[in-house]
């Protein structure tokens, strides 16, 4: 693969960049089954998650959003994620030309499956740096146990 | 695939493979506002070069990762950034102003004063 020499803000080449970028990493992952609720790339907020023998870590890309204005529900085994994100745009009063606008802005809503283990109860959710990183716990009877053997 | 030699642009860790920021490039008489989309990156992994009329930005994900973590299912898959532009002579690359929050860039990059429109005042002799 090789990359374009030049390298226009938000025109075509950029754009076919992105494509081909995009390409690339959904073909990585070809023949491994995705979740049903997965979108197309470039949803937002893009969502990783991970899991450790105590919790389910999930990870929420999502910048540039007002904490205050974060919604996170949990039922019937199902995380969502909404809230909203402003535009950041200054007074267009006919002096302002755009060249890129590929920033999301406007209502979002994301909804995950958690694993039957999850404890609703026991969730934990920080944002810093522009991710929304959300931690639930398994629940006890669910953690892998060490046996004496006697 | 077919192996091509990759096009080095200049003498930088540029092989690593990182992923395209999601930017708005908006312009006014003043100059350049270019807000960036780098959710993860904290300030101290961002990185904004400028060589010759390149502008680059740069930033490294840092989550908080707990021990024993297992990915499950990931959108993100690549934990680094990276995006250039190429400036022209108007901007005044020596006064950019940058600011990152939540995950937000936003570079300001003025005009040179001289590039600035101005009126011209016709004289009566």
């Amino acid at each position: 693969m090789y990359e374009s020499l030049v390298n226009f803000p938000g025109g075509l080449l950029a754009e076919f960049e992105r494509l081909q970028q995009e390409l690339q990493q959904e073909f990585a992952n070809v023949g491994r089954p995705g979740s049903i609720r997965a979108l197309a790339s470039g949803a937002f907020p893009a969502i990783n998650v991970a899991s450790t023998p105590t919790s389910i870590e999930v990870y929420a890309f999502a910048p540039g959003v007002d904490p205050a204005k974060l919604d996170l529900q949990i039922e019937q085994g199902l995380l969502s994620i909404s809230g909203e994100r402003e535009a950041d745009a200054p007074e267009d009063n006919g002096t302002l030309s755009t060249y890129a606008n590929e920033r999301f802005s406007g209502r979002f809503k994301r909804t995950i499956s958690l694993s039957k283990d999850a404890d609703p109860d026991k969730v934990e959710a920080r944002y810093r740096d522009g991710v929304l990183h959300i931690t639930v716990a398994r629940q006890a009877a669910a953690q892998p146990k060490r046996i004496t053997i006697q | 695939m077919s192996e091509k030699p990759v096009v080095k642009r200049n003498e930088r860790k540029e092989d690593a493979q990182a992923l395209l920021p999601r930017v708005d490039v908006r312009e006014n008489k003043d100059g350049i506002l270019l807000i960036a989309d780098m959710p993860g990156v904290p300030k101290d992994k961002l990185e904004l070069h400028i060589d010759n009329d390149t502008l680059t930005i740069e930033g490294e994900i840092t989550p908080d990762t707990p021990e024993n973590m297992e990915a499950v299912y990931a959108e993100v898959r690549l934990s680094r950034y990276r995006r250039a532009f190429s400036l022209s002579a108007e901007l005044d690359t020596a006064r950019i102003d940058a600011q990152l929050s939540n995950g937000v860039l936003k570079l300001r990059i003025p005009k040179h004063a001289y590039a600035q429109p101005r009126k011209i005042e016709v004289k009566v002799a």
